[in-house]
């Protein structure tokens, strides 16, 4: 089996400062992850053929959601390219990964560097929240009825999947207690202080059965990595990261409210591609780091990806040995969006990749081979497998 | 516990688009209306200019009963305007298809209610500036 896919590796891995209100900006952010994830490509910029971002096209997405375009980068750094790319739409935020990972496959580029930039901290604290984010694509009936916040359209979804099949608050929570322990041991995330199941039970609520623990922290922050082409593996300074499968299948209604099954949404079609594109299984996986926008989504994605059945999710994590660091399928072992904070699908990559080079210090895994990082959920979403070592 | 019908604090007033305004128009007869293929009889929304099934363009806004099932939902409680009060979102499907759904909001229920999902609910609407906002109540409630 060899697909397209395989022909490239995230050669470097770089990120900015990130944290609450940092007040800088998206610009200043990006360079710094940009120059940090070259270097760690063992690159200079005269490599670099390709730039691609989600969701680009500067503030399409208003209040620091957007990130700089593909093109500012580009011209900020004063690079020549053969590949630019830059989208909202497409697998989610790992979108714009998989088309760095074409673009390398059809010999359109070598060396692309990927980037996902937000300021929602310090813009969300000048300008107020911005509830009503998304409602563009989610085609403007919504809104008008309340449902102002992805809080409102993930609340119904987990609403649903503890009615149809029992999960409970308690099995939700441990998402929140495991990602915060995660976050204990590593320097970048914004919350470390541990937090207890009561702690959990007596957060604020937002949208039931929805609390403040269970929804992602806005952070500034950019996260950068360069994807190359496998030739580059000899000479690189760290092969790994390399790219297994992806998947990128959006099956049925991509909607907040008309998808057929409420309790799973776009993650089903994504694994399933995902997994029909390599000869590994779901129990070959070493670590996953699942998307945490809401506990929710993770919850989704540990069933979409086959780790149990779709609806034994809440057993399946139940008391969260399971999926503790010591446990058979590790989860978001950074602390993931709902305590690094939300660098919006990249912290997830860019934890994969570390993992795999055994660069994650007190948090890293012992003998980390194979991870899948998946981002998205809602009506958009992506996979991707990743492995240690090459595999043709 | 009883909740006033008038729970329209936080909305956004929908945009002017010639493809829906026949549906925020529609409550002003009373009578909640769908985007209808008049040649496979198949319902569909957010409305399209073709039938999503057959794909004719043969398609009108027909009225349907207004009752519904609940199919999930949410007790928003964060404050997104100040002195807001909570409110329950939901998802509601039509009792004229399986898979015509709107995202609506419910009056008239006991936030805490247990039997939320897979209530039976009927269409009251909320006019506000032209618009006529379809909201659900159990069925069977006064006017
Ligand atoms: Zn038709």
């Amino acid at each position: 089996m060899s697909n397209p896919e395989r022909l490239s590796f995230i050669s470097g891995i770089g990120r900015s400062a990130s944290g609450r209100r940092l007040g800088r900006t998206a610009m200043d952010l990006t360079l710094d992850a940009a120059l940090e994830a070259i270097a760690d490509a063992g690159l200079t910029r005269d490599d670099i053929d390709g730039v691609a971002t989600y969701p680009g096209g500067d503030a399409i997405m208003s209040r620091g959601f957007g990130g700089p375009s593909a093109v500012a980068v580009q011209d900020a750094l004063r690079l020549d390219i053969n590949f630019l790319y830059g989208s909202g739409e497409g697998s989610a935020q790992l979108g714009s990964i998989i088309e760095a990972s074409m673009a390398i496959a059809a010999g359109l580029a070598k060396h692309v560097l990927v980037f996902r930039t937000v300021t929602e901290s310090t813009m969300q604290g000048i300008a107020g929240r911005n509830p009503a984010g998304g409602m563009t694509r989610a085609g403007g009936f919504l809104s008008q009825f309340g449902a102002v916040s992805a809080t409102n359209w993930f609340a119904q979804v987990a609403q649903l999947h503890m009615h149809k099949y029992g999960t409970t608050k308690e099995q939700l929570g441990q998402i929140a207690l495991t990602c915060r322990t995660n976050a204990g041991v590593n320097p970048r995330a914004v919350y470390r202080d541990p937090i207890t199941m009561d702690d959990y039970l007596n957060a604020r609520m937002i949208s039931t059965p929805l609390c403040l623990l269970d929804c992602d922290v806005p952070v500034d922050g950019s996260t950068a990595m360069v994807v190359s082409h496998v030739d580059y593996a000899k000479d690189a300074p760290k092969p790994s990261g390399f790219i297994n499968a992806v998947g990128t299948a959006q099956y049925g209604r991509p909607s907040w409210d008309q998808y057929a099954d409420m309790t799973s949404m776009m993650a089903q079609g994504v694994a399933k591609q995902m997994w029909s594109r390599t000869d590994l299984k779901p129990a070959d996986v070493d670590v996953a780091e699942l998307y945490d926008g809401f506990s929710i989504i993770t919850l989704a994605w540990i069933e979409a990806l086959g780790f149990c059945a779709q609806g034994e999710g809440g057993s399946f994590i139940e008391g969260g040995q399971r999926i503790a660091r010591t446990g058979e399928l590790p989860i978001n072992t950074h602390g993931g969006q709902l305590s690094e904070g939300r660098l919006h699908g990249y912290g997830h990559v860019y934890e994969a990749v570390a993992q795999l080079r055994g660069e994650a210090g007190e948090r890293q895994i012992p003998n980390a081979e194979v991870i899948v990082a998946a981002n998205g959920g809602g009506p958009i979403a992506g996979a991707m497998l990743l492995t240690k070592e090459f595999s043709s | 516990m009883a909740i006033d019908l008038d729970i329209l604090t936080v909305r956004i007033a929908p945009q002017d688009d010639p493809e829906t305004s026949f549906f925020w128009a529609s409550g002003e007869d009373g009578k909640l209306r769908f985007k209808h293929c008049q040649d496979c009889g198949y319902y569909s929304h957010p409305p399209t200019p073709r039938c999503p099934r057959c794909l004719s363009a043969n398609m009108q806004p027909d009225p349907v009963s207004g009752k519904a099932t609940v199919l999930t939902y949410t007790v928003n409680i964060q404050q997104w305007v100040p002195g807001q009060a909570p409110y329950i979102i939901a998802i509601v499907t039509m009792e004229e298809q399986d898979d015509l759904r709107l995202t609506t909001l419910l009056a008239g229920v006991d936030l805490e209610d247990p039997n939320i999902i897979g209530m039976k609910v009927e269409v009251r609407f909320l006019a506000r500036d032209d618009v006529w906002y379809p909201t659900f109540v159990p069925e069977g409630s006064p006017a």
